[in-house]
């Protein structure tokens, strides 16, 4: 194998793999303040469409990211507010999220079928993008490739670092305790649903903008739910959602130049890996449950103030 | 808990279920489509749409015409075309291939609805079968492959090893192959019909590996619209999808239902309708060619004509041997052409292709 392809291969598997950073990044950070959320492959296509649509009006991909997130945001605020002020049970009104999310979409989005989006362009880094191999696979990237891992450090610092950060741990570990504590739990998972929501959003979006670019209903495919799953293979954690979506992403393009170079494995084995590490990485954190690695203690449970 | 008023709005609900029974006799006939993708597909779920249109279109009042989409091949299917007789269909048309075991079981709960099945080879009293001659098209599109590659490496995006994706890979591979004989195929099979996102990431691996001529047999633009950044050229599916690759197409193979839907509507509502398979390909106008793009020369135009016109009238076909399959082992003898029971139950790659099926 050539070093050329091997570049390409790692350039295709950041490509691949974003859109799931972003996503399993909004699912995490909804979850650490203890909001389970099925919805996000709604809060997704929502996204990208939002940002599909404002790039081919001609607006720059920064006003295409905001728009993206900004439509993910709205979507996931009725999520709070039919969660967190009507009570209604989070597990249902996430799967009806994604059903709605898919059918808001494919609505809106029907007039934007077989039209282009104008290519992202690339910012290449000085001297590093210049290293054999890994200078094109790793340091000549559109800049949202950067700003997912980005987003991972903010984030990890976010709740590791700061005060707002402990506060969101702590309403997700024991919203009673925290209530009594004197924090607003429904503010503090209103924003975290809602930054959630953004973040989902700019992962659609990457599909839209640079990984396909076309719209069409139905786009993301299931990326939201292997979103989900990346949280929990991840146990929580911002870094290990990246490594998580990185494998992920390394499995299913790997598959793919390996059945063109005419590897022997059956496909079928290759497009399981992913799912198949998930399941053991699930096996083994429920075996060790007292350990640091389990959900966030309120997770997915409903918070009623007592009047 | 059953109170008196919601037993009164039970007998409303059955008294209301008998109304529209007895005025369905002077009602249009009802024909329902259920599709595996969205309609706005751009390819293959788009083109069985155009056909339904095409069908309200020639009969207007006279019929009425429901469709479902994006409906999963599996306990899903069955339970949408199953609703969809329960709800008074006359005909359902069920438009992919991993929708036969389900069509076969509904239509023996609903003797009196006539079903269509795109694609498959299950029939029974009240199921036909239909499918267009797709390698026709396919055959011309190798010919311009082979001509027009100069990294003699065709990539190809196929969906699941079933036989008329197969055929397809055959048909093209043998054409090309005919005009140039050291011209390769790369497969990838990508276990989905529809998922645009890991058709361009294959189209990518394909272009990475030094493609420069795309084919797919799934359902998406993506792959046209990754040939069209990347500088290269692509075969649109089941569709012409210039306006993803204004460039980079220099054809599609496109499925025209309309004059099949349009005839066996008609068969259905005169009640000359029996079970068939049909099976056609250019000279019935089910299977059509989009116009060739900038970037086909015109000696290539001329040859592809040619070909196309033979396979219409019958001169040619795109199975012609010699030909061996992969093993090595004879299949078709000088002059011999294939019959349609081989073809329609294709499981192997013919000698020179690279690589097993999955």
């Amino acid at each position: 194998m050539d070093y050329s392809l091997l570049s390409s291969i790692l350039h295709a598997i950041l490509v691949a793999s974003t859109p799931l950073v972003f996503a399993g990044l909004g699912a995490l950070i909804q979850e650490r303040a203890g909001v389970l959320n099925l919805g996000i492959e709604g809060l997704m296509i929502v996204g990208a469409l939002a940002g599909f649509a404002t790039a081919l009006a001609g607006y720059p991909l920064l006003f295409s990211v905001i728009a993206a997130a900004f439509a993910g945001a709205s979507l996931a605020a009725i999520f709070a507010l039919l969660v967190l002020r009507l009570y209604a049970n989070p597990v249902a009104t996430g799967l009806a999220l994604t059903l709605f999310g898919l059918g808001l979409s494919a609505l809106a989005g029907a007039q934007y079928v077989g039209q282009a989006a104008p290519q992202v362009s690339v910012w290449t880094i000085p001297l590093l993008s210049q290293l054999p191999v890994v200078g094109h696979a790793l340091f000549s990237h559109d800049p949202l490739v950067y700003l997912s891992i980005l987003m991972a450090a903010l984030i990890w610092w976010f709740l590791k670092q700061t005060r707002a950060g402990l506060i969101l741990r702590a309403v997700g570990e024991n919203h009673t305790s925290a209530h009594s504590l004197g924090f607003s739990v429904m503010g503090i998972r209103f924003l975290a649903i809602a930054a959630g929501g953004a973040l989902a959003g700019i992962g659609g979006s990457y599909l839209t903008l640079v990984q396909t670019p076309l719209f069409v209903e139905g786009m993301t495919a299931g990326r939201g739910w292997i979103a989900l799953a990346l949280v929990v293979f991840a146990s929580w954690r911002p870094f290990r959602v990246i490594a998580g979506a990185y494998l992920f992403g390394s499995v299913s393009i790997i598959q793919l130049h390996g059945q063109a170079l005419g590897m022997s494995i059956a496909s079928q084995w290759l497009s399981m890996l992913p799912y198949l590490v998930t399941i053991v990485a699930l096996v083994l954190i429920a075996s060790r449950a007292n350990s640091n690695h389990a959900a966030p203690g309120s997770l997915g449970k409903t918070f009623k103030e007592s009047r | 808990m059953m109170n008196i008023r919601s037993l009164y709005g039970l007998g409303c609900f059955f008294a209301s279920l008998a109304f529209v029974t007895s005025v369905s006799a002077a009602e249009p006939t009802k024909i329902g489509f259920v599709y595996v993708g969205p309609v706005a597909d751009a390819g293959w779920t788009y083109e069985h749409d155009r056909g339904r249109l095409a069908v309200e279109k020639e009969y207007g009042d006279k019929v009425e015409t429901v469709f479902v989409e994006s409906v999963s091949e599996g306990p899903d299917a069955e339970r949408v075309i199953s609703q969809m007789a329960a709800d008074g269909a006359n005909m359902i048309f069920t438009t992919s291939f991993g929708y036969m075991n389900p069509t076969i079981k509904v239509a023996k709960q609903f003797p009196n609805v006539k079903f269509e099945h795109a694609t498959g080879y299950k029939r029974a009293d009240n199921v036909a079968t239909y499918s267009s001659r797709f390698y026709e098209g396919r055959h011309v599109l190798g010919l311009i492959a082979g001509k027009m590659t100069k990294s003699n490496t065709i990539g190809y995006i196929a969906s699941f090893p079933i036989p008329e994706v197969v055929r397809g890979i055959n048909a093209a591979y043998l054409a090309a192959k005919s005009v140039n004989p050291s011209v390769k195929f790369k497969v990838i099979w990508v276990s989905t019909w529809f998922d645009p996102g890991k058709e361009a990431d294959a189209a990518k691996a394909l272009i990475d590996q030094g493609a420069d001529i795309l084919m797919q047999h799934t359902d998406s633009a993506a792959p046209m619209k990754i040939a069209e950044e990347r500088g290269i050229y692509a075969f649109g599916q089941a569709s012409d999808q210039a306006a993803y690759g204004p460039n980079a197409q220099l054809t599609a193979i496109i499925d025209d239902w309309a004059p099949y839907y349009v005839r066996r509507v008609n068969e259905a509502m005169n009640g000359s309708w029996t079970s068939t398979d049909t099976w056609g390909g250019f000279d019935t106008g089910m299977v059509a060619l989009a116009p060739y793009g900038k970037a086909v020369p015109n000696d290539v135009k001329a040859m592809a004509e040619e070909a196309r016109k033979a396979i219409t009238e019958g001169r040619l076909h795109a199975f012609t041997g010699p030909v061996n399959k992969q093993d090595g082992t004879p299949w078709l003898k000088e002059g011999e052409t294939a019959d349609d029971g081989t073809l329609l139950g294709m499981n192997f790659y013919v000698e020179g292709i690279e690589g097993s099926l999955p």
